[in-house]
């Protein structure tokens, strides 16, 4: 088991937005979870990637065996979380390259490896622009300074191939995109797949699963995941809407 | 000897002193001069040294300043290895260097230089046995000998300083570099004075360094007088790096004809006490000036930029963008005043002041002020102190980026807005340098000038190496 999610209750300035997730991902695996707005599915991805804003009360994550609730958020990076942010922060000053260079660097140092030389660098960076079909100007550009949504997305999923992570969040990643900007994206993370990794795409919509199959669907309700199935549970969704989901959670409240 | 024994810098000694050594003081005066400094002497006798209760002073106390004992000079020092205290090894950057020791102009054996292409270049006492006539027009005329105790005090001693002359018409082919290093092995108090003249249609890079040799304590009070003819340009930069124990009040007094153009940077990396007073006339319509600022301040270090700009013609435009990163004691002050006076119509003006704290013992005391006698302008001004950005913070550590790293890049890249200014490139690439080990607490007083550093070639890189932080 690669992540392995128990009970898990966060919360933010005393309001509960987690009420009791139970969730667990093998390598290999894309997972993808729905949901209404406001439901908690970014808090999900901010509490495993480890923002500090949010206090988890109860549950527990487990990450390759590790306690992840103890691990700082660079730490969680450096095992290979990445989280792609629905909205990437503008860094006016600091260059793509001077950015990915010095993540790229860190990694390597806390793997035991000597650090990348410039050309060696330069050289991965034309190859993973290529794969996210990034254009050669944006690199040298302030990261995410000025950029459309569009190349904010991209330039996310630039970095994951960079950084090659084992478990990649993407929150929203399809938000603001257009149909292009989709393709591109969902691209990327196709050719990024493997045995090993594996990716939890959060989304509100069905769309992005056209291009990224995942292999489970989770519906998260009011805090809590009400509802897990394989790809078609997507389709249904997008059929009936989120409508059923709260209906249904309506009646098993009555029936309870 | 230096002139005197060490001790307290009050009005009264500084009064006695002047009374007791005038006709020393004043051996190169034109006569003119001369009557300027008795002038000048009376009217600092009336002001006396700024205290807090003045509203220019309320956040700049000079009492630790003064509480050190100082000999004051009034004589050059003579036994001095020119060679070794004056070179700059900024790979690349080829400039004209000026050496100034304790303020006083040193050459090997030429005093005052006369270029083919009409630049004059050397020591202001030289110059005023010279060209009286040249100097007179200029020295004096724009400094703020009325009102400001620290530029009339000035005014009576300073005895020498730089001069550069540049004529009409007259481009100068490399950027001038004047280094000013205070050197001794006592406390000194010492003030000097520069003057520098751009000719109509003239053009001058001019890089002006502050540096200590040692860790002596200093005061320096030194005035420049900087007058930009009918459209010249002046490309300015002051780079101050002195030792902890160091304070300096420059006092730059800049006028500027019709059409002239000026930025001036002003880079403050170190320094006890760094008091600059930025005082800009536009003195004819469509001039334009900008002013950039950076400081990096630590310890108990204090800096305070005062930028006065007078939009006394129509046309003209003035910016003005100062960026602080405040650690552990240290302190800052901006105070920026433009004033747009009645006839001043489509005048552009911008403040902006911005701080970051880096903890709750340091401070800041930010005031950009607009006064407008006229509807025609337009003007902005801002000022914002705060703490980095938590959500950058954020998104850099989640891509694996250390805390103490990620801190590192977004001051880098904060600091980054106004060295990015810099038109030299060899001079950007050292002070990106520079401001890199400021930042990683790397960088001490080196030997003599801040610029014998290694420097790299290219442009900087912001690669981390752990093992430093």
């Amino acid at each position: 088991m690669l992540l392995s999610i128990k009970n898990l209750h966060a919360s933010i300035n005393g309001k509960e937005i987690l009420k009791g997730i139970d969730l667990d991902i093998n390598q290999g695996e894309v997972h993808a979870i729905m949901g209404p707005n406001g439901t908690g599915k970014s808090t999900l991805a901010s509490v495993i990637a480890g923002r500090e804003v949010f206090d988890v009360t109860e549950g527990e994550i487990f990450y390759k065996n590790k306690n992840l609730l103890r691990l700082a958020v660079e730490e969680r990076a450096r095992e290979g979380i990445f989280l792609g942010f629905q909205y990437p922060v503008e860094i006016p000053g600091v260059s793509i390259t001077n950015f990915m260079r010095t993540a790229v660097n860190e990694l390597r140092k806390y793997k035991g490896l000597d650090p990348l030389s410039g050309g060696a660098f330069l050289k991965l960076m034309e190859e993973k622009k290529e794969l996210v079909e990034l254009t050669s100007n944006l690199a040298n550009r302030s990261v995410n300074e000025g950029f459309s949504g569009g190349e904010k997305k991209k330039n996310e999923i630039f970095q994951m191939a960079m950084l090659e992570p084992t478990l990649a969040i993407l929150d929203e990643t399809d938000s603001g995109l257009d149909i292009d900007a989709l393709r591109v994206v969902a691209n990327g993370v196709n050719k990024l797949r493997t045995k090993e990794n594996a990716f939890l795409v959060i989304t509100h919509y069905q769309r992005l699963l056209d291009y990224i199959i995942p292999d489970f669907v989770h519906v998260l309700f009011e805090g809590k995941i009400v509802k897990s199935g394989t790809k078609e549970l997507a389709l249904e969704l997008e059929e009936k809407g989120y409508d059923w989901i709260r209906k249904e959670q309506q009646d098993n409240g009555k029936a309870e | 000897m230096q002139g005197a024994l060490k001790q307290n810098i009050t009005k009264e000694l500084m009064t006695g002193l002047y009374a007791d050594h005038r006709a020393a003081i004043a051996a190169n005066d034109y006569p003119a001069l001369t009557a300027r400094r008795e002038n000048a002497i009376h009217r600092f006798e009336e002001l006396g040294f700024p205290t807090t209760k003045l509203e220019a002073w309320k956040n700049t106390d000079l009492r630790e300043s003064f509480a050190k004992e100082y000999a004051v000079v009034l004589k050059p020092k003579q036994d001095v290895d020119v060679q070794k205290v004056f070179r700059c090894n900024i790979p690349h950057l080829d400039t004209a260097i000026m050496g100034q020791l304790n303020g006083w102009y040193v050459s090997k054996d030429v005093p005052l230089m006369e270029l083919g292409n009409g630049i004059i270049m050397g020591s202001l006492a030289e110059a005023m046995k010279k060209y009286p006539a040249l100097i007179g027009v200029h020295l004096g005329r724009y400094a703020d000998t009325n009102g400001d105790a620290f530029t009339a005090l000035n005014t009576a001693f300073s005895q020498d300083g730089v001069f550069i002359y540049v004529p009409d018409n007259v481009k100068s082919p490399k950027p001038v570099q004047i280094i000013n290093v205070i050197h001794n092995d006592e406390n000194l108090f010492l003030q000097s004075r520069n003057l520098i003249v751009l000719g109509k249609n003239s053009r001058l890079s001019l890089v002006h360094c502050d540096d200590s040799y040692n860790h002596q304590p200093s005061f320096s009070n030194v005035v420049t007088e900087i007058h930009l003819g009918e459209h010249a340009s002046l490309d300015h930069y002051k780079l101050q790096s002195l030792n902890n124990e160091s304070t300096l009040i420059s006092s730059v007094y800049f006028r500027m004809e019709a059409s002239a153009k000026l930025e001036s940077h002003y880079i403050s990396l170190n320094g006890g006490l760094l008091r600059n007073n930025i005082r800009i006339r536009f003195n004819g319509p469509h001039g334009d000036a900008k002013i950039y600022g950076i400081y990096l301040m630590d310890r108990k270090q204090h800096i305070d930029n005062q930028v006065f700009v007078d939009h006394a013609y129509p046309d003209c435009t003035s910016g003005e963008l100062f960026k602080g990163i405040l650690d552990e004691h240290s302190s800052g002050v901006f105070n920026g005043h433009v004033l747009v006076e009645r006839n001043a119509v489509r005048t552009n003006a911008y403040q902006s002041n911005k701080n970051i704290l880096l903890t709750e013992t340091a401070k800041v005391n930010s005031k950009p002020f607009l006064e407008i006698y006229n509807d025609d302008v337009k003007c902005s001004h801002g000022s914002t102190t705060g703490q980095l950005d938590q959500d950058a913070m954020y998104y850099l550590r989640q891509r694996g980026i250390g805390e103490d790293s990620a801190r590192m890049l977004l001051m880098y890249a904060y600091a980054d807005e106004v060295i990015s200014k810099i038109a030299i490139d060899p001079l950007r690439y050292r002070i990106e340098d520079m401001v890199k080990k400021r930042l990683q607490g790397e960088l001490q007083i080196c030997e003599a000038c801040v610029l014998h550093c290694n420097t790299p070639e290219q442009p900087v890189e912001f690669v981390i190496d752990m093992t430093k932080i």
